[in-house]
């Protein structure tokens, strides 16, 4: 390849903001592809199976929101694969070979999920109540494997495997190694434990709201209970991944590992360091905690743990301070949202009823920025934590990006749509919940009546 | 050296691929080019439903064809697709402007409840459907025409802004029209909508000479600006270019002669539309870049191409039976956009309602208020009859 020659002057950072910015905000209407169908079908099928209008009404009403989220998001992964090239045509020029496999399976799992997704939109009226719960099924089943084949790719980056190099060009691929690498089954379980937090914990930071403001009927404690049950089973687990992930990460992204925990030197009876910012190499406003990050690599304080002395200065990843400081938010709202789960769960088992206190749901409330939050940050570490690497130890950043001179402009250009896409996919929800609510004052006192099971599936209990 | 098997059916299924593109996508492009045409709020509402109407559901999935050419193409031709995307970043930038667009407007117009809101979004999902179109198309002529460099060290001007590269972006965008005017003169006869019939008939008829014309003004000046894919047009791809013409004559034939048969006259329309695409792909054999670089310098190892053949195969598997049941349920009109109360409402407040969604009537009525529902769907009804009777006179 003549063209890395050329390429090597380029400054990657306005290329690294856009592509950052776009994954960034992508992430989340991800979030909702892989886990809102799977809220709103459970919805549905408590609507279903116990004849509960307010759990139907809700679970359409959430599909009128998935109509657009998913429109929204069909067109944010656009731009990613657009970007791929436009962005970064050194890393597939050279390696589009291996890393192109994983994107190709995706391709057929998002095939799949807009079909299905058009079939559930658009099938309430026409399709028997059951046919259209089954109608779902197929999203969440693509969600969950389009993550994977997503996350393989990326974490095919982080650990890239399955091809052979010679003179520059990849002269063998073994598919199956490139899917699977090291990085894959952890990287997709964090993933996918992520998106049915960030959804389930946004939807019912909505309801909790409503609840706070006094509308307690069978709706909105519903709406609340449904998605933060689901979201509440995913915390515990994803507190448990990410232990198991941090001694992952030690043992083969050493580098990335020691500047999530500030690990200047390599050795044993390495300290955890809580908060603090890196200045010139000391830690202040920290506080930090004797061999305790010995100890969660290798539960022993004896534990070698390698520091990012072991490679030269200009292989380290920048921004020390922002990655570790984005790790320790990450956990530190994950705990957060484990410990409220708990709470509800606590209060469930010894009461069986809903904890509706102020006291619970305003930080309830939160729980959906909050786990936004603890993604965002979570990939803050995983790829400013990998540079100066696009693909680890194999291709530098600036090596794939693009010679093309017009990145600042399509940053700039980037940022003001995704301030409209914003807009759009905040804003239409929250015109649709006041139209609803305008609309019919006497709609959600029906609701707490369940009727007669039966045809209510089909014929929706959303009057006009 | 001559191109590997593997190589050659992976170019094959890229060109299949974009042809799919070509139609389903074009077709959603073209349906937003007539909403930009059809005229201001109250003369050009029946058309813009009836586009709506067999857009919305199916556009996403239509467009995934997209995503699928760009994975094609970076996993079997990496080189080829780190080129293209660097010496023509400035007209793919613009047409995934066009696609981002499309997108919202498209997200928002279903919500927008003011007419100006509703204006405006429906201005960005039109307009952008003349965008994208036209930009795809100078990229396809900068690969025809051999302009773009295998290894590029910026963006090339020169290569997009080429006659040939601008025509063929015409040539797109009246494709587009062409094929979409087409499908809604058949949507249109589907529900019964006489006159849309007639108006998309005669603009499907104007679109055909358009392309027709179009396509013969590309052809012209392809003979000086590349002449290896002309060789191929007139030489081995002419088979093709004959069905073509032929299947455009005959799609005017049959607008003319008024028999619009469902499946002979999309199928014709659509075999015009596609054997155009197959001619190109044909006609630039044996190169990706006529004529810098050859499908075998440019193809990925044997491996990735058979991965690439395993997930087509996987995709004929599991995505065309999908397909089969989205387009059978949009045929059966089984898939509606679920009426909102809102919805109702705002047809009933005829201020508002700009196109305003007849399709509510034969809502489901709801158990606890059927006296209400009944009353708004009387209300619909006589507002549509007062609407045809305005309109016919």
């Amino acid at each position: 390849m003549g063209a890395v020659a050329h390429v090597l002057a380029v400054d990657p950072v306005p290329a690294r903001s856009q592509m950052g910015s776009s994954l960034g905000f992508h992430i989340i209407l991800a979030c909702f592809g892989i886990a809102f169908a799977a809220v709103t079908m459970t919805a549905e099928w408590i609507g279903i199976r116990r004849g509960d209008a307010a759990a139907l009404l809700l679970a359409r009403r959430w599909s009128k929101v998935m109509a657009v989220l998913v429109a929204v998001g069909a067109v944010s992964g656009t731009v990613l694969s657009y970007e791929m090239g436009l962005l970064w045509p050194g890393l597939m020029g050279r390696f589009g070979a291996a890393i192109g496999f994983p994107f190709s399976v995706e391709g057929i799992f998002f095939f799949l999920e807009a079909i299905f997704v058009a079939v559930y939109l658009y099938g309430w009226r026409r399709l028997s109540a059951w046919a259209h719960w089954w109608s779902g099924v197929p999203i969440v089943v693509a969600g969950l494997l389009g993550a994977l084949s997503v996350v393989a790719a990326n974490s095919w980056m982080n650990s890239p495997a399955g091809y052979t190099l010679s003179h520059g060009k990849i002269t063998r691929v073994d598919p199956v190694s490139v899917f699977f690498n090291a990085s894959t089954p952890y990287e997709t379980a964090h993933m996918v434990l992520a998106a049915y937090l960030v959804t389930g914990f946004l939807v019912a930071s909505v309801y909790a709201v409503g609840l706070l403001r006094g509308r307690r009927d069978r709706y909105h404690r519903l709406g609340f209970a449904v998605p933060f049950t689901i979201a509440g089973i995913a915390a515990p687990l994803q507190v448990m991944m990410g232990d198991i992930i941090a001694r992952f990460i030690a043992h083969q992204q050493p580098v990335k590992f020691a500047a999530m925990e500030y690990i200047a030197r390599t050795g044993d009876n390495i300290p955890e360091w809580l908060g603090g910012i890196l200045i010139n190499g000391k830690v202040y406003f920290g506080a930090s905690i004797p061999s305790f990050d010995s100890i969660l690599v290798g539960f022993s304080p004896h534990t070698r743990v390698i520091g990012w002395d072991s490679v030269p200065l200009d292989r380290r990843p920048p921004l020390t301070t922002l990655i570790h400081l984005s790790f320790d938010l990450m956990v530190g709202l994950g705990f957060f949202l484990f410990a409220l789960a708990a709470w509800q769960g606590w209060w469930w088992w010894f009461h069986r009823r809903l904890l509706v206190t102020p006291w619970f749901l305003v930080p309830s409330a939160l729980s959906g920025v909050a786990a936004v939050a603890a993604m965002e940050a979570g990939w803050i570490v995983t790829e400013v934590g990998r540079q100066p690497w696009i693909v680890y130890r194999v291709m530098l950043v600036s090596a794939a990006a693009t010679p093309a001179g017009g990145v600042p402009v399509t940053l700039g250009v980037i940022l003001a749509l995704y301030a409209i896409l914003t807009v759009v996919s905040i804003g239409v929800p929250i015109i649709m919940s006041r139209r609803w609510r305008r609309g019919t004052p006497a709609e959600e006192e029906a609701e707490q009546v369940p009727y007669g099971p039966s045809p209510a599936g089909a014929s929706p209990p959303e009057a006009p | 050296m001559s191109p590997s098997p593997e190589a050659i059916a992976a170019a094959a299924i890229l060109v299949v691929v974009i042809a799919a593109y070509a139609l389903f996508g074009g077709a959603d492009f073209g349906g937003g080019i007539w909403d930009l045409l059809a005229g201001g709020p109250r003369r050009g509402a029946a058309p813009r439903e009836l586009i709506d109407e067999s857009i919305t559901p199916v556009w996403e999935a239509n467009h995934v064809w997209l995503v699928f050419v760009l994975v094609l193409l970076w996993t079997a031709f990496p080189p080829a697709f780190a080129a293209i995307f660097t010496a023509l970043f400035v007209p793919l930038s613009l047409s995934l402007l066009g696609i981002v667009l499309r997108g919202t407007g498209f997200a928002f117009r279903h919500t927008a409840q003011q007419l100006r809101t509703q204006q405006l979004s429906g201005a960005a999902f039109a307009a952008s459907s003349l965008i994208t179109p036209f930009f795809m198309g100078t990229v396809i002529g900068a690969v025809a025409t051999g302009q773009v460099p295998v290894h590029p060290a910026g963006s090339v001007l020169a290569a997009w802004t080429s006659p040939t590269a601008i025509l063929t972006g015409f040539l797109f965008v009246a494709a587009c029209a062409y094929i979409s005017a087409v499908f809604l003169v058949l949507e249109a006869r589907q529900r019964g909508h006489q006159d849309l019939v007639r108006y998309f008939s005669a603009r499907a008829t104007a679109a055909g000479l358009l392309t027709g014309a179009l396509a013969g003004g590309t052809f012209t000046v392809l003979s000086g600006s590349a002449p290896h894919v002309f060789a191929g047009l007139t030489g081995i791809a002419l088979p093709l270019v004959a069905v073509s013409i032929a299947a455009g004559v005959a799609v005017l034939g049959m607008l003319w002669l008024r028999w619009y048969h469902a499946m002979f006259l999309r199928a014709t329309a659509a075999i015009a539309v596609a054997t155009v695409v197959w001619g190109w792909g044909l006609a630039q054999y044996p190169y990706l870049f006529p004529t810098s670089l050859s499908l075998a310098a440019g193809s990925a190892p044997t491996a990735s191409l058979a991965a690439e053949f395993f997930v087509v195969g996987l995709a004929v598997l599991l995505v065309a039976p999908g397909f089969a049941l989205l387009y059978v349920m949009q045929q059966r009109r089984m898939l509606k956009a679920a009426e909102t109360d809102a919805d109702l409402r705002t047809a009933a407040h005829l201020g508002q309602a700009l196109p305003a969604r007849p399709a509510a009537a034969p809502a489901a009525p709801a158990p606890a208020r059927t006296g209400m529902t009944t009353a708004l769907v009387l209300a619909v009804l006589a507002i549509r009859a007062i609407r045809d009777a305005w309109r016919r006179r």
